[in-house]
Parts: C-alpha cells; sequence; structure tokens
C-alpha cells in the first residue's frame, strides 16, 4: 500500500455485454453436461466479482435446470501466502451459509492468472469441509500460471503480457457489462 | 484506511475511523467460531506472549484461543511462580521476553500505564488487555461490536453505564470509544464511585438508576469489587443492591422493552444484577464473551498481519 499504484488504460476490449453473457450461459451449460445434472452441485463464489459471477451462473442453471443452487462467499485474505507484503489486511468475511460436505463445489473467480488466489481458496474451503469434489469455472484466463492449477470451465483465454491488467466490470459493480486489457500509462 | 499503529493501547488514542475498522474486521472474523475446523493460517509463524501481572480467566483465555485460530504460537506467562517471585523488574522481564523475538506481547498489570511503557520499551506489538484503573480497549470494541449488531448502527444510541466508575477501566474505555461513534453516555452510581470531573469526558452523571435507565437503548452494569466496601465507599452490600442493583422489576417499571443489559463480567450474581436479568432476554452478557474472542483476532491481525513475513 505503500507504493501508489500504476495508472492503467485501456488497450482492447475483450468481451462486449452480450459475449460475457453468451460464455456465462455456455460455462452454464457445461457445468450440467459435466456433473450429469444439478444434483449436489454448490457454487462458491471470491470476493467480489466471483461471487456476482457465480450468482449469475446459478440463476442460468436455474433457467436452464430448475435447480435452485446455492450460492456462497469466500474472501481468501486469510489465506493468502503474501498476507505480510500488502498492507492492512482487509478481512469482508466468509459466508457460506450451507455444508459443502459431500458437495461438488464450484468455485468461481473473474480471472485466472498466477494460480496463487485459487490455492487459497483450496485451502480455505477444505478447512470448511470435505466436498466430494472442487471445480474451477473462470471467465477469463489470461496464462501466467506459477502454480499447477487449470480451469474445469473457461470463459475466455486471452494471451496477455504481464505488465497489462485485466478487468472484468460488471453491472453490479460497475454499471456495465464489458471485459478489457489495459496496459500502464507511462508505457 | 489503513492500520498504521504498532500497537493497541487505548481508546482515548484512537480516532472514529480506527475504531470503526476494529470492529468491521472482527465482526468479518466472527464466521470462524462457526466453523467445524477453527484455524485460519493468517497468522502462522508469528508468537504471541500472554503477559498477565492480575488474574484474568476471560480476558486471558479469549486472547489465547484468538492467537491459535489464527495459527500464531500463544505463550503464556503469569507473574506468579516467575522470575517477579525472584525480585525481576516487570520492564526487565519485558525486555527478557522481547528478547525471544514475540510479534504480540499482550499484558495485563495493575498500575495504569503498564502497557505504554512496555511499548516505548520494546519494539514488537503492545496490546493492554487492562492496565490498572486507566484503559481495556479490546473490552470496550467487543462492547461495541455487541452492540452494532443488536441495534444496527452507533449514531445517536445512549449508554448508561452504572457502578464502580472510578477504579473501572472498562468504563473509561468505552467512555472514549462511545464519545467519538457518536454515542451519548450517562455515567450512575453512588457520588462516592463517581470520580469528580467525569463530566469533562462529555457524559451525563446521575446519582438515581431509576433516572439513569430510562428510555436508554443500552445499560452497562460493572462489577461491585467487594474491597470498596472495606474503604469506606458504600456502606453494605445489601445497601448497595438495593439502590444500584439491576432487577427485572426496575427493568420493567423504567426501561425501554428493547434495552441491551451488558457486564464486561464477572458477573455478582444478586448484588449488581439479579440472577432474573443476568439470564433474562435483555441480556447479552455471554454473547460479549463471544465477541471477545473475534475482536481478540482482530487486534493481533492488524497489528501482525499487515507486516513483515515472505510470500511463499
Amino acid at each position: 500500500m505503500s507504493t501508489p499504484a500504476p495508472k492503467y488504460r485501456e488497450k482492447a476490449q475483450v468481451l462486449d455485454d452480450a459475449a460475457l453473457d453468451r460464455a456465462l450461459t455456455r460455462i452454464a451449460h457445461e457445468i450440467l453436461e459435466k456433473n450429469g445434472g444439478a444434483a449436489e452441485l454448490a457454487f462458491v463464489g471470491l470476493r467480489t466479482r466471483g461471487v456476482t459471477l457465480a450468482q449469475r451462473l446459478a440463476a442460468k442453471i436455474a433457467q436452464i435446470d430448475g435447480a435452485a443452487l446455492p450460492v456462497g462467499t469466500l474472501d481468501i485474505t486469510l489465506y493468502r501466502d503474501d498476507l505480510g507484503l500488502r498492507g492492512t489486511p482487509v478481512i469482508r468475511g466468509t459466508d457460506i451459509p450451507f455444508s459443502i460436505k459431500a458437495k461438488t463445489v464450484v468455485l468461481v473467480d473473474d480471472v485466472l492468472f498466477t494460480g496463487r488466489t485459487i490455492r487459497a481458496a483450496l485451502d480455505a474451503i477444505i478447512d470448511l469441509g470435505r466436498p466430494k469434489a472442487i471445480q474451477l469455472a473462470i471467465l477469463i484466463d489470461r496464462g501466467h500460471r506459477e502454480l499447477p492449477i487449470r480451469p474445469d470451465y473457461i470463459g475466455k483465454n486471452l494471451p496477455t503480457s504481464r505488465r497489462e491488467s485485466v478487468a472484468v466490470r460488471l453491472r453490479e459493480h460497475d454499471g456495465e457489462d464489458r471485459v478489457v486489457i489495459e496496459e500502464p500509462e507511462e508505457a | 484506511m489503513g492500520w498504521t499503529r504498532k500497537d493497541l493501547l487505548t481508546m482515548r488514542e484512537l480516532d472514529a475511523g480506527e475504531i470503526v475498522l476494529l470492529v468491521d474486521t472482527a465482526a468479518s472474523l466472527q464466521e470462524i467460531a462457526t466453523r467445524e475446523i477453527k484455524k485460519v493460517p493468517a497468522l502462522r509463524g508469528k508468537t504471541v506472549v500472554n503477559l498477565f501481572y492480575e488474574p484474568s480467566t476471560r480476558t486471558r483465555t479469549s486472547f489465547e484461543i484468538a492467537g491459535k485460530w489464527l495459527s500464531a504460537d500463544v505463550v503464556n506467562f503469569s507473574a506468579s511462580g516467575s522470575s517477579t517471585a525472584k525480585g525481576e523488574s516487570f520492564v526487565d522481564t519485558a525486555k527478557n521476553i522481547a528478547a525471544m523475538s514475540p510479534d504480540v506481547v499482550v499484558v495485563r498489570h495493575s498500575s495504569a500505564g503498564a502497557a505504554e511503557l512496555l511499548a516505548r520499551e520494546l519494539s514488537c506489538s503492545i496490546v493492554n488487555a487492562g492496565d490498572g484503573a486507566h484503559e481495556h480497549p479490546t473490552q470496550a470494541l467487543l462492547d461495541l461490536l455487541t452492540i452494532r449488531e443488536r441495534k444496527g448502527h452507533f449514531d445517536g444510541l445512549h449508554v448508561t453505564i452504572v457502578g464502580d466508575i472510578t477504579n473501572s477501566r472498562v468504563a473509561r474505555s468505552n467512555i472514549h470509544g462511545m464519545k467519538k461513534l457518536g454515542m451519548t453516555v450517562t455515567v450512575a452510581g453512588p457520588p462516592t464511585l463517581i470520580p469528580p470531573f467525569v463530566q469533562e469526558l462529555g457524559v451525563k452523571v446521575s446519582h438515581r438508576l431509576e433516572d439513569a435507565i430510562r428510555d436508554v437503548d443500552v445499560i452497562m452494569m460493572l462489577r461491585l469489587q467487594h474491597e470498596r466496601m472495606q474503604n469506606g465507599l458504600i456502606p453494605s452490600l445489601r445497601e448497595y443492591s438495593r439502590y444500584w442493583g439491576l432487577t427485572l422489576d426496575k427493568l420493567a417499571k423504567h426501561a425501554r422493552p428493547d434495552v441491551l443489559i451488558m457486564h464486561p463480567g464477572p458477573v455478582n450474581r444478586g448484588i449488581e444484577l439479579s440472577p432474573e436479568v443476568a439470564d433474562g432476554p435483555y441480556s447479552v452478557i455471554l454473547d460479549q464473551v463471544a465477541k471477545g474472542v473475534a475482536v481478540r483476532m482482530g487486534v493481533l491481525l492488524l497489528l501482525a498481519g499487515g507486516k513483515g513475513g515472505d510470500a511463499t
């Protein structure tokens, strides 16, 4: 928190609202196909935009299959491997109001990058109980993995350079549905 | 807004934003108590030393559980049976403990200012777990968390604190915190137990329980310490409990139906609180104890979680 974050400018649009919606519809169908239906499925979204995406996926599955799947919220701050390097930890809380025991948990996040967040999320989920399986749904996979982690469902594969940033903007938080690549301004 | 302090010593030195950050952090951590596996790795590899020079069950256990749930190593040091008995001074003992490189030292001492003295002498983080009649900030924070959860907000609430105000670090810390959050505070008790000039802290004073509990949102009863009677400050326990003990009858006659009854513990049943009130529907006393763990987790996390350590 001591060094000011560099300013980013938009470089290119990756998904517009229609494309983002189509990607989520496809992922919802893939989840049902891979698991042979919606039985014993549960969503856990990573704060903040992963939760919103998880809620949208649950709504799509409700439309397709009629099943009302539970959606939980996971805050992985307490599990980060860089907790001491990021200044004051901001804890916003985990809220998973259902048992994950014997469930297939679909973990949802907006962008997959190094894989460290997902590593922390796997530890956090397993501390809450023993799920039957954990699957990973990601809207944007931007590569550069530092850990052996691979998503089960991908909205879009997006080759990026490390200095770029991917911004997922969602109506509920940002007033629009759009995904863009950004690059540092001074570059 | 971030946390920048090395130590948590008093409520008096905190601003409203820091108090709300501590309460918010604790509120988010409460969920850990409901888990089957009550442990998160946030403070793995950190060491917390509980340095207690006064008897305490609740506070010491609460800090110990909080540290352990966050995966810190917690060591208890109690003054009895230790080097203190052999004549070592407080600062020397603390420096010896500091030489073993703890990240946080939680200190309780009968002298006001003990925690501040350690904070100046030692480079690790110091948490004041009660220093004489001065302050007990984590107790005030858990009281604030309990109040906010029950009432939904702080601003405009009216709290009455009843009992031995002069000797109460709980009262002092709560008054500082509550005033900063826009609450109205009344202190009530026999004149011998109310410090002179207490109005300068911005509180109202009442010498009649029936008036003091009327139309308030929260009644905080303090423990009456028996030694006050020996000092001649009150004539008898019976008289104190008759005039200052809270009973269902007094509550029904004078207090609001949605009033919260709080007590920092340990309760003298039948003296400041009748058993029916302590166990009754208005009472949130055990909820306060549960929230104590969350508050202490929040404090340890903000002091020790934001610095040092390597990414793995």
